[in-house]
């Protein structure tokens, strides 16, 4: 064997003692609980004697496919994750083009709008809870004495409003993560591009949607893919706010229902491997139309 | 084509004061060349006529009009950056033609003036290229050419060859060379590389410290330069230099480093001379002996093949340079040498920096010969 070739075999087991304590923890911390996971969701354990089961075959898939409160909450995951994502993301760009410009304080607005998103999501919930709540809260309180409405609206019980409610606050938390990353996006375009624009007399509303939107695409394309996940797995904001209400109960409420609730390890481990192929799915389409994977290439 | 005038411009960033109270005439399709060492305000001054930075003080005139507070978008004018701030997601057509977009200029006469800008830069081949599939020269043609499309009054150039290779900036500066006997536009070229403004000005502008040192054609500010800043700058190596002895007034020898003597008649509106320069083809390495010549030990040589380079030590905190050609001379390391010298090639320079005309009051021979 020449040297070269043992040297370079040297190199590659050295590459893997490297890669050896990440695969370990990775096998650890997601492939083994996501196998764990997968392989009960095809038996009828319980969780209070999980070494008891029999395989059922398909049977929790379909038992989860044929409930209609997990249509439910697949719908109320859907709307939730669409309509707060894309309120964020509008938002979030306007915010962010502004906060790109040059003023005086900026630095303070900059780390102020951080703090809804620097809260914990139970600590924020409960105070919109107690800000909305119909008889005591401030909301109300300001609609009433403005003459908007006669009395309190039940924004967190009125059947038709609370999915709204919840996107509501949603929206106001994670806003400031949709401004940082799209601002970090902004600023990598470089200065002299504008310039060159500007000295050739390219309109305003033209540097926007050819060279700011095109540029700043493959950060907004990465926001919008995290949030997007996140989305999909809401758990805390709903169960806080609403518990178990089929208004607004998510795939992940359901899942943990059918798991705690319940203590059907077998049909909650179905409706979390449910979850996870939905997710999946979702993010591969976008991970595909955005091209995030060659955005930069 | 248009001339550009600045009137008494000043720009002050916060308190430090970048541009000091600028007058400078540029003529219609003139070449002139701004130059200076780096902090100079040369970029500064180049934006305040392009309106990408506003004045602090004072009044900009493109083509006899006052555009002051004209927007940079209205001047008129095209802008070549360093950077070649090309925009990245668009390919080479679409980058040069981009400003055309909203000038409701029809589909085929856009096409046809890419075409036309194209063929004349050489660039016909990569219109549908990405600018990062392009190298470097090609892509400062690519913003050559966008500049040039909107046909614009003035180019203005902000050091376009800086971040290119020796060579590629060799060709380019032909081409901007050839691009100016072609269009016949007015141009402004920012650069540090002082090869650049003496080959391509019509007119060089000497900036310091916000200032202009002088202004005039390449030749006239190399051989008679106002003062010892701009003697110093422009050559290369630059200009020898020596602190004259401290004498009395009477005295009519001035003396220098390395037995330098010189008996001349001058006029000087402030004080005596300071200092002599001298430059480094103007002197010839010979014995150590020689009558009048000044004397130091040879240090090093460096060959370049078509001429050579002497370091030769007068003081010991001063170095002088030789540049000649032919065949190098035979000489060691710590030899004895001498410097001889013409007196029109002399420059002398006051206590303030600036040039003093003189000539020689004695024969030289009688007033080296202490």
């Amino acid at each position: 064997m020449s040297a070269a070739r043992r040297m370079e075999r040297q190199q590659r087991r050295t590459a893997w003692i490297f890669l050896l304590p990440l695969l370990l923890t990775l096998v650890a911390v997601a492939i083994w609980p996501l196998a764990r996971s997968i392989f009960f969701s095809f038996t009828d354990a319980y969780l209070d004697a999980p070494t008891d089961y029999g395989f059922v075959g398909l049977e929790n898939f379909v038992e989860v496919a044929e409930d209609p409160v997990f249509w439910g909450a697949v719908r109320n995951t859907l709307v939730f994750t669409l309509v707060s994502v894309g309120l964020e993301t509008l938002l979030g760009l306007a915010i962010a083009l502004l906060l790109h410009r040059a003023f005086l304080g900026r630095g303070i607005v900059r780390a102020a709008i951080l703090i809804p998103w620097a809260m914990p999501m139970v600590v924020s919930a409960r105070i919109w809870e107690w800000m909305l709540n119909d008889q005591f809260g401030l909301i109300n309180k300001l609609l009433v004495a403005l003459g908007l409405v006669g009395k309190g609206i039940a924004w967190t019980a009125d059947p038709s409003l609370i999915l709204g409610t919840v996107i509501f606050i949603d929206v106001w938390v994670t806003t400031p993560f949709m401004v940082l990353l799209i601002l970090a996006g902004l600023q990598l375009i470089p200065e002299e591009i504008y310039e060159a624009a500007d000295v050739s007399g390219v309109p305003h509303w033209k540097r926007f949607w050819s060279i700011t939107l095109p540029l700043a695409t493959p950060a907004i394309g990465v926001a919008i893919l995290f949030r997007t996940l996140d989305a999909l797995r809401m758990f805390d904001l709903s169960y806080v706010l609403a518990a178990n209400n089929e208004n607004t109960m998510t795939m992940s409420i359901y899942a943990r229902d059918q798991l705690i609730s319940f203590q059907d390890l077998g049909l909650g481990a179905a409706a979390s491997t449910w979850v996870f192929m939905i997710i999946g799915l979702i993010a591969i389409v976008i991970v595909g139309l955005l091209r995030l994977d060659r955005a930069t290439g | 084509m248009a001339s550009v005038s600045l009137k008494n411009v000043s720009k002050t960033f916060g308190t430090y004061e970048v541009i000091r109270s600028i007058d400078l005439e540029i003529e219609d399709g003139e070449f002139v060349v701004f130059v200076g060492p780096s902090g100079c305000g040369k970029s500064t001054l180049l934006r305040l006529i392009a309106g990408l930075v506003p004045v602090s003080g004072g009044d900009v005139f493109i083509g006899g009009d006052q555009v002051t507070d004209v927007p940079a978008s209205k001047r008129g004018l095209a802008f070549v950056f360093q950077s070649y701030a090309l925009y990245p997601h668009m390919n080479v057509a679409r980058n040069i033609s981009f400003a055309l977009e909203t000038a409701r200029l029809g589909k085929d006469e856009i096409r046809r003036r890419v075409a036309r800008v194209a063929d004349m830069l050489k660039i016909g081949h990569l219109l549908e290229r990405r600018p990062r599939q392009l190298s470097g020269g090609q892509r400062q043609r690519v913003a050559i050419g966008r500049a040039l499309v909107g046909q614009p009054e003035v180019f203005l150039f902000d050091e376009p060859l800086s971040n290119l290779d020796a060579d590629l900036r060799m060709e380019m500066r032909f081409e901007i060379a050839k691009l100016h006997a072609d269009v016949k536009t007015t141009m402004i070229y920012v650069t540090h590389d002082q090869t650049e403004a003496m080959t391509l000005a019509d007119r060089i502008v000497i900036l310091n410290h916000g200032q202009i040192e002088q202004v005039g054609r390449p030749r006239e500010l190399y051989d008679r330069p106002e003062n010892r800043f701009v003697a110093g700058f422009l050559g290369s190596p630059r200009m020898n230099f020596a602190a004259l002895e401290a004498t009395g007034p009477a005295v009519p020898v001035l003396r220098g480093p390395g037995g330098f003597a010189y008996a001349a008649e001058y006029v000087a509106a402030e004080g005596r001379p300071a200092e002599i320069g001298l430059r480094p083809e103007a002197l010839k390495l010979v014995g150590a002996d020689t009558k009048g010549a000044i004397r130091g030990t040879f240090e090093r040589m460096e060959d370049l093949g078509y001429e050579y380079v002497c370091y030769v030590r007068l003081t010991d905190t001063l170095v002088w340079t030789v540049r000649s050609t032919g065949s190098p001379p035979q000489i060691a390391p710590g030899d004895p040498a001498g410097l001889s010298w013409q007196p029109e090639n002399l420059y002398l320079f006051g206590e303030d920096g600036r040039r003093i005309d003189h000539r020689a009051s004695v024969p030289l021979a009688l007033g080296a010969s202490s």
